[in-house]
């Protein structure tokens, strides 16, 4: 095991009866990065990383964390984690305080310790006033806030979170990734599953986007839409084939794809340059435009790019 | 702190005193029970029997039905509190705590202890509670006991409880990590309790039952916690409803070991089943 990587996973294979959910998947995660699993809903992201908490049994592959080896150690790799679900966790007629204390104990922290954690992470997560209520007159976003302090409890080496802003308004969203952002800034690696694609392009160091249980494309946000080139052209014409051949051999285009109404280029020049020449050529040969859009390859191109499809839902 | 059943114990007990109407309920009613139900049986018992005029046998100790019934009272609050009492945990599957528990590094077996000593301790409290309301309504229980003698009987009752409680917690737990809604875990667990507590001598003497019901008694743990009750509470040798019971220290005993091998193996079966439990 490489000291840089935090997880390292090889093979990772997980079925329900007959659905294969993860399909022979591997990757690592690097100390004190933030690593993003991105993927539709059902894509195997949950199944995944509910074997790497050890909720789910490990069925085939070998999954290192913080050095520990899942199938033959367990109890280390819990030890090492700190988790929060997908969906609230929590015991509604406990107050914050013994939420977390319940937590502590459940890690073997010692009294002292778990007093001074408590301080410590609510003060992080601005939830030190509300020490006595009960977790049920909790605001959406202060559920969160509270579960991610939870997680952060025991100073885990990574803290996995599946999909943690789900359900949160968009201001809730920002400011419970100013909290990711915090705690990894003070050491904690993240991962993190999502299929937001906005929150794997903020906050990740890495994402790997993973669809029907295999990761199919991996590499830092900047490294994945680079990938798809320099800018992106969307042209609509009256004929969409006339226009492909006319426009195909022109420098700097790096693919021409045909999608709905139109065509998706992409360039591996500067986009505003190569437009002008496009739109000449077209009227020299007296095609309609009927639209025409340029921008910069957003995670929602990567994932259409690699996927072949729109995000589901 | 190695002793993660603490933990899950003093959360089960926080919750206990949480919440004041269920707290208060769950104490007031076994009270009004034997306040209505008993006060009511005892008198029409008490009626039928000096019309029949049945003679006490000589130097043996009787007991009105409200004594007698007393002892089944708390047998039979004990029965419901526990049998309902892992409700906890399908509340925890539900709500998702279960998965932080089961995820944490805490053996699983803790949490069937911690929740197994929560059951015990709520059956103490409630029977203490029957038991001083009944004193008050003229239970005459310990009668003729010298201090020391109640804090043995004491004791033993506690004992007995401790192992009962124990036995349906543990069938009530094995019952909620089975299911998935509160309305199956009501239907399993009242189903359950009906021949459970007819079928046993709590509210009568069993003799009364047809042959075969009086076999299923014979095996009810309910019966043998009844028994180990009725032998502290009021003694060895006595008539009540016009019958004498006799009470050897042997057969209650044997009761003890059979309330503690029941316990066990019902331990056993939920530990066996939280360990295999598989929740996402």
């Amino acid at each position: 095991m490489n000291n840089e990587n935090i997880i390292e996973v090889s093979g990772l294979s997980h079925s329900y009866d007959d659905l294969r959910a993860v399909d022979n998947i591997s990757f690592r995660v690097k100390k004190g990065e933030i690593f993003s699993f991105l993927g539709p809903n059902g894509a195997g992201k949950s199944t995944a990383i509910n074997v790497l908490i050890t909720l789910l049994p490990l069925q085939k592959g070998e999954v290192f964390i913080a050095g520990h080896n899942l199938s033959s150690s367990p109890k280390y790799v819990r030890d090492s984690i700190g988790i929060v679900f997908q969906e609230i966790t929590l015991d509604r007629d406990m107050t914050v305080r013994e939420t977390l204390e319940f937590h502590g104990n459940l890690y073997s922290m010692g009294r002292d310790e778990i007093g001074s954690r408590i301080e410590e992470l609510l003060g992080l997560v601005e939830l030190s006033d509300k020490k006595d209520i009960l977790t049920k007159n909790l605001s959406g976003g202060m559920k969160r806030r509270l579960e991610i302090a939870r997680g952060l409890m025991t100073r885990p080496k990574v803290l996995f979170l599946d999909e943690p802003t789900i359900g949160l308004d968009p201001q809730t969203r920002r400011k419970t990734w100013d909290y990711l952002r915090m705690v990894n800034d003070e050491g904690t690696t993240i991962f993190l599953t999502t299929h937001y694609m906005d929150e794997a392009d903020i906050l990740s160091d890495w994402i790997s986007i993973i669809d029907h249980g295999r990761i199919i494309a991996s590499g830092t946000p900047e490294d994945l839409k680079n990938s798809l080139g320099e800018d992106i052209i969307c042209l609509e014409t009256a004929d969409t084939e006339l226009a492909k051949t006319a426009i195909i051999n022109y420098d700097g285009i790096k693919s021409i794809t045909e999608s709905g109404e139109g065509l998706v280029i992409m360039t591996d020049r500067d986009g505003a340059q190569i437009l002008p020449e496009i739109i000449s050529g077209l009227n020299r040969d007296e095609i309609t435009i009927s639209s025409v859009n340029l921008k910069k390859p957003s995670m929602d191109d990567v994932f259409m790019h690699y996927t072949g499809k729109e995000l589901r839902d | 702190m190695k002793m993660g059943f603490l933990n899950v114990y003093k959360r089960d007990m926080t919750r206990f005193f949480r919440f004041k109407h269920q707290l208060f309920s769950s104490l007031l009613q076994p009270a009004l029970w034997l306040g209505f139900f008993g006060m009511a049986m005892a008198g029409n018992f008490d009626r039928i029997l000096s019309s029949t005029g049945t003679a006490v046998p000589a130097g043996v100790m009787s007991v009105d039905y409200l004594t007698f019934m007393c002892a089944g009272v708390i047998a039979a609050t004990i029965l419901f509190t526990n049998i309902y009492g892992g409700f906890i945990l399908l509340f925890d599957k539900n709500w998702g705590i279960l998965r932080e528990i089961i995820a944490s590094p805490m053996p699983r077996r803790d949490l069937i202890t911690g929740i197994a000593m929560s059951g015990i301790t709520k059956s103490w409290i409630q029977s203490l509670i029957v038991i001083l309301f009944g004193l008050l309504l003229g239970v005459s229980f310990f009668s003729g006991k010298g201090p020391l003698e109640i804090l043995i009987s004491f004791a033993g009752i506690f004992i007995f409880i401790a192992l009962f409680a124990m036995a349906f917690i543990c069938i009530s737990a094995f019952i909620a990590l089975k299911m998935d809604s509160p309305e199956g875990f009501q239907g399993i667990s009242t189903l359950l309790t009906m021949p459970l507590f007819f079928v046993s001598n709590a509210l009568y003497p069993a003799t009364g039952l047809p042959p075969v019901l009086q076999q299923v008694a014979m095996i009810n743990p309910l019966t043998h916690l009844t028994a180990g009750i009725r032998y502290f509470a009021i003694g060895d040798n006595f008539s009540a409803i016009g019958m004498q019971f006799v009470y050897t220290p042997g057969e209650i005993l044997i009761s003890l070991l059979y309330l503690a091998f029941f316990a066990g193996i019902m331990f056993l079966l939920a530990w066996r089943t939280v360990d295999k439990v598989v929740i996402t």
